[in-house]
């Protein structure tokens, strides 16, 4: 056991995070999925709208290594462009939703409490009652014509141009859907982390010293809660690429031919598809499968070591 | 307790307000004319403008959302705009027994295989099989649908020939094998994990060690003192996955061919269908209201020592 004496609570975290096999092989392969992500046109010496029409449906080859699919496009390029569009989706709204507005209103619920507690429980129970995927497919389908239509008006007397075509829109569209719901649970746990810490006697000795409300929320309630929250964010990315998934299987997430894993997971599903061409599933099934279970897994090691009364 | 039920009681219907209002403005603001989808290829705009006459549409969207409450709160619906002539509930109501069997069946697999799992989990602490088959369950439940589906039609369809590969014969037959596989393993994991942290955490009590100190075997303190504390947890989560699992079907559903209600909501939000939106997000809401309700009643009826507030 390395010794951490002295040192402050989330080092000591990161520390015993570092021991667990587990979580090392997750966070490896977490960063290695996100950069091949982001750094696809580097990665793939193809594009993903390439066609080649003399080797359709190919089986994977030292060429194709994942084949190529009914347009003669490469896979795994197509999944490497599908990983980069899911990750700045899930990025955007756990930073957004999760975070900015989750961890803000759990605060303000769980410390000023009264009235302020119960409209914000109480908006957040709303939403909850909504059976969520219901809820996020509906969003999604009547905000695109809505929000595309104002960015083309936008494109239309500025001279912004292009919005719609670099997928732009479909990151905003899915994005807000994916918000409306992400930002309850955290704003829940939050909030009881809240109201379980508030009632400390630093907190009492920190307002007599005379330290203002802002200071209190930030530098001495938010840190304390710092553990369950990355629990939270870790378990929650994994539900959110599922969710961003299941919109881009449904049609409503990124447009073709922009790739998606939820498109290309509905193309390679079908029956006829599997009939023909069953190796189709296999790059971006792993692909998906290795993200969820990655975020997951994670948030369980996460989970162990912040609260090891439940391991 | 009383006070409790009666407070949340009077709560439901202002919650029931919200949701249903705002499904009906964003079902109203969306894209499209649900007139243009009702009259496809024969839509010219005098046939339209008289077709929106007569279902009401042409009037504010408030006075469209009182009326549509005033006739749902006496049962009526109102009528599909897509099949016409048909009542809501008339189509709702056997789609939604489909779904509700689909999901019977793959949360017995999960119950019947999930609980047992994870009780004797909990009793391996401290062998590798433990963090093993718990790493195990999260990978299973990992698994996105649109994978699990497709890679159990392959294998049990298409090469072993066990199973037609599409269509919904009923609780018996044949087809039920991978709704019941792919739906029910996640339901197994989930279960299984839940219950042996929740079985861990009963068996650090002071009570466990008394029973053993009293000299009772291990069967007997499992089941009289173990069992029953731990499994208070697990009710809220069924109760809660009982309300959420008209909804989470819809991919199986639409994969498998099964006729059920999540596939047909989905179908419907992309028809501009309304009505039935309207009413399926009122009934799913209704029901999880109900859920939590019922589970935070039988919280406090099997521990009384639970007082909420």
């Amino acid at each position: 056991m390395p010794d951490y004496y002295g040192k402050s609570h989330i080092y000591r975290s990161i520390g015993r995070l570092l021991q667990k096999k587990v979580a090392l092989v997750c966070i490896c392969l977490i960063v290695l999925i996100y950069t091949f992500g982001v750094l696809a046109p580097f990665v793939s010496s193809y594009e993903y709208n390439e066609q080649d029409y003399t080797s359709i449906r190919e089986a994977p080859s030292l060429r194709h290594i994942a084949g190529t699919d009914l347009k003669g496009r490469d896979v795994f390029t197509r999944v490497l462009w599908g990983i980069q569009n899911t990750v700045i989706i899930t990025f955007i709204t756990m930073a957004t939703g999760g975070l900015l507005v989750g961890v803000s209103l759990g605060l303000l619920a769980g410390y000023f409490g009264g009235r302020i507690d119960a409209f914000i429980m109480r908006i957040g129970e709303v939403f909850a009652s909504f059976p969520d995927i219901l809820l996020v497919i509906l969003l999604a389908a009547t905000l695109r014509t809505r929000i595309i239509k104002s960015i083309y008006w936008i494109e239309d007397h500025t001279f912004i141009e292009g919005i719609v075509k670099s997928g732009a829109a479909d990151y905003l569209v899915i994005s807000l859907a994916l918000i409306s719901f992400s930002w309850i649970g955290m704003a829940r746990l939050v909030r009881g982390q809240v109201l379980f810490l508030k009632e400390n006697q630093y907190i009492d000795s920190a307002k007599a010293t005379g330290a203002s409300t802002l200071r209190i929320l930030f530098v001495h309630l938010l840190p304390n809660a710092l553990g369950p929250i990355l629990v939270t964010v870790s378990m929650g990315m994994g539900s959110l690429i599922g969710t961003e998934i299941i919109l881009s299987w449904l049609g409503l997430g990124i447009q073709p031919p922009r790739p998606s894993l939820g498109n290309m997971l509905l193309e390679a599903g079908s029956i006829s598809a599997l009939r023909v061409v069953p190796w189709m599933l296999i790059a971006p099934g792993i692909v998906a499968w290795a993200l969820v279970l990655s975020w997951n897994l994670l948030g369980d090691s996460l989970n162990d070591i912040f609260n090891p009364k439940t391991k | 307790m009383l006070k409790f039920i009666v407070r949340r009681l009077l709560w439901l219907p202002i919650l029931l307000f919200m949701v249903s209002a705002f499904t009906f403005f964003i079902g109203t603001y969306g894209p499209g004319d649900p007139v243009q989808v009702m009259l496809g290829a024969r839509y010219d705009p005098d046939t339209a403008d008289r077709l929106r006459m007569s279902l009401g549409l042409d009037r504010p969207v408030i006075i469209q959302y009182v009326d549509y409450m005033t006739s749902a709160m006496q049962g009526d619906f109102g009528e599909s705009l897509r099949y016409r002539g048909r009542g809501v509930m008339s189509l709702l109501a056997p789609k939604m027994l489909v779904s509700l069997q689909v999901n019977l069946v793959a949360m017995s697999v999960s119950i019947i295989i999930g609980l047992p799992l994870g009780f004797w989990l909990a009793h391996k602490q401290g062998t590798w099989i433990d963090p093993f088959v718990v790493s195990l369950t999260l990978m299973i439940m990992s698994i996105p649908i649109m994978l699990s589906i497709p890679l159990a039609l392959w294998g049990l369809c298409l090469k072993a020939d066990l199973v037609p590969c599409s269509g919904w014969g009923g609780v018996f037959d044949s087809r039920i094998l991978i709704p019941a596989i792919t739906m029910g393993l996640p339901g197994v994991a989930g279960l299984a994990r839940l219950m042996r942290s929740s079985t861990l955490e009963v068996l650090g009590q002071d009570f466990v060690r008394t029973a053993y100190a009293k000299g009772l075997t291990r069967i007997q303190v499992d089941y009289r003192h173990v069992l029953r504390n731990s499994i208070i947890p697990i009710i809220t989560v069924l109760s809660l996955s009982l309300a959420g699992m008209l909804t989470t079907g819809f991919i199986t559903e639409r994969l498998l061919g099964i006729p059920g209600v999540g596939d047909f909501a989905i179908q419907s939000i992309f028809n501009r269908d309304y009505p039935v939106i309207m009413a399926f997000t009122i009934v799913l809401a209704t029901v999880f209201v109900f859920a939590n309700l019922l589970a935070d009643i039988a919280y406090m009826l099997i521990d009384p020592r639970i007082r909420v507030t």
